[in-house]
This record gives C-alpha cells, structure tokens and sequence, in this order.
C-alpha cells in the first residue's frame, strides 16, 4: 500500500485533522499526529486488514532542547506481509512529558518505552513495569537530553574520564 | 589520584542500584529468588536474571540490563559519522563488519550516494559481511553446544571462526573491530590473493559443515536437550520484534538481504532457510540453530559468488580507489532517517536525525536485533525447567555489547 493510501486510510477511520503534519522527505515517510490520539490510529494501523502493521521496529525518543522545549517520539512500524513502512512522530512538552504506552499492542514497545523512559525521561502511561533499564535504578538524570550534565561521582567513581 | 578510593563498597550498593523486581512480600511460599550471573558463562556477557522458581519450575524472568551499557548513543551524538564507525563495530563485537554495512548504509543513504557507490566495493562489502556472518554463527552454534555440555563443538567452531578472523585480520589490520567499511567505500582494497584464500576457505569448510551437522545437530543427545525446548510461535515472535535466525525458526522466510535487497544481494543467488520442527515442534531450539546452520551454508554460496565476480567482471585494477567516494565532510541536510540492514542476529536498524547545521547527527539511535530478541525470553521460558533455561537463552544468541550498547 503506497503512502497516499495510508493517509487516506487513517483519515477515513478518524476524521481529516487526525494526521497534523505529513512529512514525504523522511525516509520511511513519516506522519505526525497528536500525543492523545495515539492509542487510536495504533490500533487502526494494527487491526485495519489493509494496513497490517504487524511489528513495531523502533521507538526512538527525541529531546529538541530547551529552546525548543519540545520532546518527540517516534515509531517506526513495518508490516511483514504488505511490505510497506510508517514513520511516525508525536511531539510532546518538555516539563513532564508523557505519551500512552503501546505495550498492549505491541510487546516490542515494552523495553524500547523503558529506554526512553529511561535516557530521556519521558513517561509512558499504561506501561505496567516503567524502571530503567540501562542505567542504575539509582542513578539521577536522563543521559540524552540536551541539557543533562554528567555526574561528578557516582559511588566514589569518577564519571568523567 | 592513584590513592583514592575507586569504589565505595557498601552493602546496599547492589540493592540500591539494580535491586531486584520481586520482593520478598510478592512471592508465595513455595518460590524463591534465583539470581542468575551477572558474572557467568552461560549468560553470554555480563546479564543479570532474577529468575523466580517454584523447585524445578520457573515463574517469571526478569532480565537486569545495562552492565555493559557504554552509552554509544551519547557518543554518536558527539562525533562525526564517519568517526563513529570503530564505536559500531562495539555494538555486535561478534559481528562487526555487519554492522558497520548497516552503518553505512543508513549514512549513505542520508547524502543520496547509494547508487554511486562502485560495484567492486559493494561487493568487498557483502564478501567480508557474509565471512563475518559466517563467524558469529559460528561462536553462536559452538557456545549453545557447549551451554548444554557438549565441550568439543566449541573448539572445532573456534578452530574454523580462526581462519575467517585471520582472513579479516589480512583485510583490515584487526582481529575483531575493523573499521573496514567507510561510509561512501572501504578502508583498502583487498589485498592480493584474498579472493583466492576465500575460495580456499570455502573448499575447506564445505565438507566441515556435514561433520558439524553429525556432531550436533543430529546427536541425540543436542536432539534431547533443544527439541521442543522454548517454543516460540510465530505471531508472538512478530508481535515481540522478533527478528533473524530466531523469527525465521519459527517458520517465517523473512530476510532484510532479500525484503529490502540492499547493497548487491539483489544480483546474488541464495536461499533463506527456515525451521520446519524437523525434530520437535516449529520454533524450538533446534529448529533455531539448524537454521543457523543452513545459514552458513547459504553464506559459503555467496561467497563463492562475490569471489566469482570481484576476480571477473569487478577484478582488481591499478586505478580503482576504494576511497574515491569517501566524504571528506559528511553533512547531510536536515531530516529523518530510519535505515535497517540483516544482521546475523536480526534486523540492525539505525535512526538518524540530522538538523543540516552539523557533521554529527542531532540524534541516533541503535534498534539493535539483540536487545529485541532478549525481551521476549520471560515469555519463552516460563513454565520451563531452569537446565531448559539456559538452553532457551543460548539459542536467543546474544551479544551483550548490543543488548547494553
């Protein structure tokens, strides 16, 4: 199914202001839609018969800056039996950002929300079991946002090298 | 500096840090806490498991990550592309050559020049990326044997992946890092006689592969321990991210080499195996590894085909430079990309933001195969027996410097 179809498809189920932005330069074409709309168009991407996305790739977690003051997430969907892909974004505030969890979709979503959860500090609400999981349970900040500073010690060990 | 303290032991330190999921409250009578490495060779690196058990039974798994975390997305965030290279050979260290192609690719594809790139070049690329596929299925088929207590398979595959890491070492300088594969080329040409040393190679390990295949795969004993062992259905290996030997044990013909046809894989002929429960059930630990198996054999096919044609129709001339589109600025313009490629452990995807402003990307983040596939081993191994649990673990085949990054 080519991309046009995609949209159309999404805009059929849920109305025309579902996508808010379409982006065709992004390789896998990418869509943006609203934080609060996830849930829905995941699980018309899932259940719709012509759509078909099968398997969650990749979530990717993205810190835009303080200047920005925006974070984004984006998914990468992919559907094994169509063969065709999805990229797609939501953008989310900085001060406590928070996106609906997919684990109930997709099982890939578990660990892939508790990493960004984890180096970015973006919520995930729904997620059953949201720890770290790369770095210490202890450990104070999220590593890849823009602003995050490196620790001086941790537990008498120098951060820095 | 040289006398102070580098670690400030504390009691709690480990209860603080990576305390367990499951307290003492939340267990009924009979279960009990089994902790599980992170210092042992049957966990393949440095992973933790809080394994719950009743006896013999296991309850739940839970998998503590991040002891080999080395924050490879923090560094790709701060470096150049092509500087990040040797970086990616430390994600899949088993596999390097894999992942750099990946890396590559995605890169090249941000500046447009996939369809520049020269043939003999893709075809140096696909030739060391097959050998070294070949290794880590190796490593993968030696260290499972020897997880379940067969020691002999071990030394014959180290015996074997030595004479691939001596081809590469030829190739490249190094034994296991490379950084052979450049963004818009290589690091050299190969050197003179390489192409005749690999079909030397293949020559010697064709007949190897049956010995192998009557050494493990039909033994009775290998048959016994993984046959109908952590059985993994195809619909929850998709729905878990499932990807490479794993998903394809269960029974699905899906290969990046062949669904995306990157790089010249397109014009190479080979077959992508896939597990047929041949001595149990579809998608258990023996159809895992057999498809290992098979791959290697596909792999010797493409080899021999790269050699083919990197000595006719692409052969060495005085004039080619590997280095004639090698980016001496590597700046793409702004936007977004998610480029993926076949590792020998599934799909290695890598998503790249770049904002046009800069030499490094403003983001990049690593989908590494490894680190899917683990999630799903609470899933795989519940209601197993815990000797079952480290069978089901081995044929997951990770790289902990892939699951961590």
């Amino acid at each position: 199914m080519q991309f046009e179809d995609i949209i159309a498809k999404l805009r059929e189920e849920h109305g025309e202001e579902i996508i808010v932005e379409v982006n065709e330069e992004a390789s896998p074409k990418m869509i943006t839609v609203k934080s609060e709309d996830l849930l829905q168009v995941s699980e018309v991407l899932y259940k719709n018969e012509s759509l078909f996305f099968d398997m969650l790739s990749c979530i990717t977690g993205v810190d835009n800056g303080p200047e920005m003051n925006t974070m984004e997430v984006i998914y990468n969907f992919y559907s094994i039996p169509f063969e065709h892909s999805l990229m797609l974004k939501i953008i989310l505030p900085r001060e406590n950002p928070a996106a609906p969890s997919l684990v109930n979709i997709w099982k890939t979503a578990d660990w892939h929300e508790r990493e960004t959860y984890d180096l970015l500090g973006i919520h995930f609400d729904g997620h059953p079991d949201l720890r770290r999981l790369l770095m210490p349970a202890d450990w104070e900040g999220h590593p890849l946002r823009k602003d995050y500073k490196n620790l001086e010690y941790y537990r008498g060990i120098k951060v820095e090298y | 500096m040289a006398n102070q303290v580098q670690y400030q032991y504390k009691d709690d330190n480990l209860l603080k840090s990576e305390p367990n999921k499951y307290k003492e409250g939340d267990l009924k009578s009979e279960e009990m806490i089994v902790n599980l490495g992170p210092q042992h060779p049957s966990t393949h690196g440095v992973l933790r498991m809080e394994v719950i058990t009743d006896g013999e039974i296991i309850k739940d798994v839970v998998p503590h990550l991040g002891y080999l975390h080395r924050c490879f997305e923090k560094h790709a965030e701060s470096l150049p592309y092509n500087q990040t290279v040797p970086f990616v050979d430390r994600l899949d260290y088993l596999a390097a050559m894999n992942s750099e192609h990946a890396w590559a690719l995605g890169v090249e594809k941000m500046l447009g020049i996939t369809d520049q790139i020269p043939k003999r070049v893709e075809y140096i690329r696909v030739l060391v990326a097959e050998l070294n596929r070949m290794a880590s299925h190796f490593v993968a088929i030696g260290t499972y044997a020897m997880d379940i207590g067969a020691f002999t398979p071990f030394l014959w595959m180290m015996r074997d992946r030595e004479h691939i890491i001596r081809l590469l070492e030829w190739a490249s300088g190094a034994r296991m890092l490379y950084n052979y594969i450049w963004v818009g080329g290589v690091f050299y040409d190969l050197p003179v006689g390489f192409e005749e040393r690999c079909k030397q190679f293949v020559d010697y390990f064709r007949p190897k592969l049956d010995e192998l295949k009557r050494l493990i795969i039909d033994n009775k004993i290998f048959v016994e321990r993984t046959a109908n062992v952590g059985v993994l259905p195809l619909d929850l290996a998709i729905n878990y991210g499932v990807t490479g030997p794993m998903l394809r044990g269960s029974g699905l013909r899906y290969d990046l080499r062949k669904v995306d046809a990157y790089s010249v894989y397109p014009e190479i002929d080979f077959e992508v195996p896939v597990g047929e429960g041949l001595m149990g059930t579809k998608g258990d630990c023996w159809d895992r590894t057999y498809v290992r198996v098979l791959e290697v054999k596909e792999s010797l096919k493409i080899i021999e085909q790269c050699v083919e044609k990197l000595t006719g129709e692409h052969k060495r001339t005085p004039d080619f430079d590997p280095h004639a589109l090698v980016p001496k600025k590597i700046r793409p313009k702004a936007q977004e990309v998610y480029a993926r490629a076949e590792s020998p452990k599934g799909e290695l995807g890598f998503y790249f933001r770049a904002n046009g402003k800069s030499d490094v990307p403003y983001r990049c983040k690593a989908r590494s195969c490894c680190f899917v596939n683990l999630s799903i081993i609470s899933e795989l191994s519940r209601g197993s027996l815990i000797a079952d649990f480290i069978a089901i673990l081995g044929s997951i085949d990770i790289v902990l410097g892939e699951v961590d990054r």
